[in-house]
């Protein structure tokens, strides 16, 4: 008795695409996931050195419980650990200071940013304007340009100014500063924005007897909305984590996050469990945005690069 | 005015001859109130007579009545038209304010010998301060650097095509992958530079990416003592940073590629590697230019790793312009130099970003 043929099987030519379509598969996934380990080890590291002592730190130890046992010592140092959180802190006060400092900062110049560019930008898609010899065309070009301005240009001039008009050390001024250097992007995501809407929603609106103004804050704005939010979260995510000007224009008062985290160096060397548990607070808050917000980020990111 | 608006608006502005001069009123008013306060305070700086000012607020302030007046006046003298110019004045006049006047203000202090921890003030010391930074060795140094930090973007953009082409391949748990590879935009440069840059890379048996290296073969790896090793890893700390900027454009592009463009290569026989260097590539390249060209600006502002990490050392080797500049101003208060610098990297800047976006213009027009 002969083996029965199997009667279908795969033609050689089959499995060969099989086998590259294998491969293929394995080397793609192989390579994104080595990719997204790049992008989160350092989180996890931050993570795990806030828990570690001294002797974990010098030693290196990556997995908690396995290679050493976790500690409150990172969030103790700054008033944050289970023990500690009822306790009085100067640490923790200072701290909090600093979150709130740069909470305020970044969300009022992001939302001021967004209020005057989207006004600017609505402006600029709707109505030719004529100031002097700047046509419409290089009104936007004026306000795009400013991205090109690298800080440091303007830091030196501004420190000088703002110590005549005691604002160094304040927060009005960073917000001020902040709202100017995220603004050219919120035009550029609000323009875009403001394009894809028909006019004819506003001139049936007018029609009905509303104002320009009422127009755009009733009718326009809502469905603009999403762009708004995108416009929003980049500028948050870029004032937050902005370091240059506020290492040179505050000094105790107005200090934000980043500023703190830079000068933690301490007499004895650097105290690395409470460095990554105020590296892990500082970036905490972006993360749980990038998370939850992903979408709305990439949105007003692709918003200037796909006409 | 009203030709070629988008959005037309009929209007009927009965503006009366009280309201014109209400408006005239405020706007003149409002600027001769600004004069006035701020020929007092000069007065009272340079002058000697004392009005009791502490400070410039008052002039800021008188400003700030100004512009308030300034847009409120628009909407006065010309009605529905000043309505329209309501929405681009109020950012107009932002953006002026904060930086055409520093600007020239900054051109005033590029020009002097400016040391702010000196007694003696403000000197106008001509051109001192070009001839000091043509000598400067350590300012070319600098801007040397930067042109290697821009030319680290193209192997940047190779990995971003790469990493967007593959969230852009049919995958599992894309969101999950698209989430991890935005992360790193995410966090704060100065948190990345001591986790990674000093906690990751510099704590000598512990380091992660040390003991890779020693289980890689290398005997002794340290990543800031020698130059070109030091600048290569800020590279790749500011690449981990920005990669996935460029990929996101980069995917966002692609996404917007018709479906039935690549069908259409496979019915005519182009398979992987052809149908996305023949078909893909061309079209992305508006993108990828657009990309490109965000990210060198935010590279020229390139400084905050750089500051935190080595503040510029070996030897000035991973300086960027910056970083210079702020180190000019941190150790040692010269504010007329420095911003002298300042200057002159702005004036480069704009030269190479106007040559750059004509050869992007020139690209991107339609052949025919």
């Amino acid at each position: 008795m002969t083996t029965s043929a199997q009667l279908f099987r795969d033609g050689d030519t089959d499995l060969a695409f099989k086998a590259r379509w294998w491969t293929s598969r394995v080397l793609l996934y192989g390579a994104l996931i080595l990719w997204a380990f790049v992008c989160l080890f350092p989180i996890y590291w931050t993570i795990t050195t806030s828990f570690k002592a001294a002797k974990d730190v010098t030693q290196g130890t990556m997995v908690p419980w396995l290679d050493f046992q976790p500690k409150w010592l990172g969030w103790k140092s700054l008033g944050l650990s289970p023990e500690t959180i009822t306790q009085v802190s100067t640490v923790r006060d200072e701290f909090l200071r600093r979150f709130f400092n740069s909470a305020v900062i970044s969300v009022s110049s992001s939302i001021l940013a967004v209020a005057l560019g989207s006004l600017a930008a609505y402006g600029l898609s709707r109505f030719s304007y004529r100031f002097l010899w700047m046509k419409n065309s290089d009104i936007s070009f004026f306000f795009l340009s400013q991205l090109i301005l690298p800080p440091v240009v303007l830091a030196l001039p501004f420190l000088v100014l703002y110590k005549e008009l005691d604002l160094l050390d304040n927060r009005i001024g960073l917000i001020a500063l902040y709202t100017l250097s995220v603004l050219p992007i919120v035009i550029w995501i609000m323009r875009d924005q403001f394009e894809g809407i028909p006019t004819e929603l506003e001139e049936a609106a007018m029609v009905d007897g509303l104002s320009i103004w009422g127009a755009f804050l009733t009718i326009i704005l809502p469905i603009a909305l999403p762009g708004m939010v995108a416009a929003l979260i980049l500028s948050l995510v870029l004032t937050w984590n902005e370091y240059f000007f506020a290492a040179l224009l505050t000094s105790t008062y107005a200090n934000t996050l980043p500023v703190m985290v830079a000068s933690q160096t301490g007499s004895q060397g650097i105290s690395w469990w409470s460095m990554a548990a105020l590296s892990f607070a500082a970036i905490l808050p972006l993360i749980v945005i990038g998370v939850a917000l992903e979408r709305y980020i990439i949105k007003g990111m692709a918003s200037g690069a796909v006409k | 005015m009203s030709e070629g608006d988008r959005l037309h608006v009929v209007t009927a502005d009965n503006i009366s001859p009280a309201r014109r001069m209400a408006g005239h009123l405020m706007i003149w008013g409002s600027l001769g109130v600004l004069a006035l306060v701020a020929l007092a305070q000069a007065a009272q700086t340079w002058g000697g007579s004392d009005f009791g000012f502490r400070n410039w607020r008052p002039t800021l302030y008188a400003y700030l009545l100004f512009s308030v007046c300034l847009c409120w006046a628009q909407v006065m003298l010309k009605g529905e038209t000043g309505k329209r110019i309501l929405f681009v004045l109020p950012a107009a006049l932002f953006v002026v304010s904060l930086t055409v006047f520093p600007l020239l203000f900054g051109v005033l202090i590029a020009l002097s010998d400016w040391n702010l921890s000196a007694p003696d003030g403000r000197k106008f010391n001509g051109m001192a301060n070009i001839v000091q930074m043509w000598n400067d060795p350590f300012y070319w140094n600098a801007l040397e650097n930067m042109v290697w930090y821009c030319l680290a973007i193209l192997p940047e953009y190779v990995l971003a095509f790469g990493l967007a082409l593959m969230l852009n391949a049919d995958i599992r748990a894309r969101k999950f992958f698209r989430v991890a590879f935005l992360l790193p935009l995410m966090l704060s440069p100065v948190a990345v530079s001591w986790m990674i840059g000093k906690s990751m890379l510099v704590i000598q048996p512990a380091g992660p990416v040390i003991r890779l290296a020693k289980w890689l073969g290398y005997p002794n790896p340290s990543f800031f003592s020698d130059p070109l090793t030091a600048k290569i890893t800020i590279m790749l700390m500011d690449a981990w940073t920005f990669v996935p900027f460029m990929m996101i454009m980069i995917l966002a592009g692609l996404q917007a590629i018709p479906k039935e463009l690549q069908e259409a290569a496979r019915v005519d026989g182009a398979t992987g590697w052809r149908a996305f260097w023949e078909v893909t590539f061309p079209l992305m390249l508006p993108v990828s230019i657009t990309a490109l060209l965000i990210r060198l600006i935010f590279k020229l502002k390139l400084a905050d790793v750089i500051i935190n990490v080595t503040s510029g050392g070996p030897g000035g080797a991973t300086d960027s312009v910056t970083s210079f500049i702020f180190r000019e101003y941190r150790d040692r208060s010269n504010v007329g130099y420095g911003t002298l610098l300042a200057m002159v990297y702005l004036v480069i800047i704009v030269l190479v970003m106007t040559v750059l976006m004509k050869f992007a213009d020139k690209a991107l027009r339609p052949r025919t």
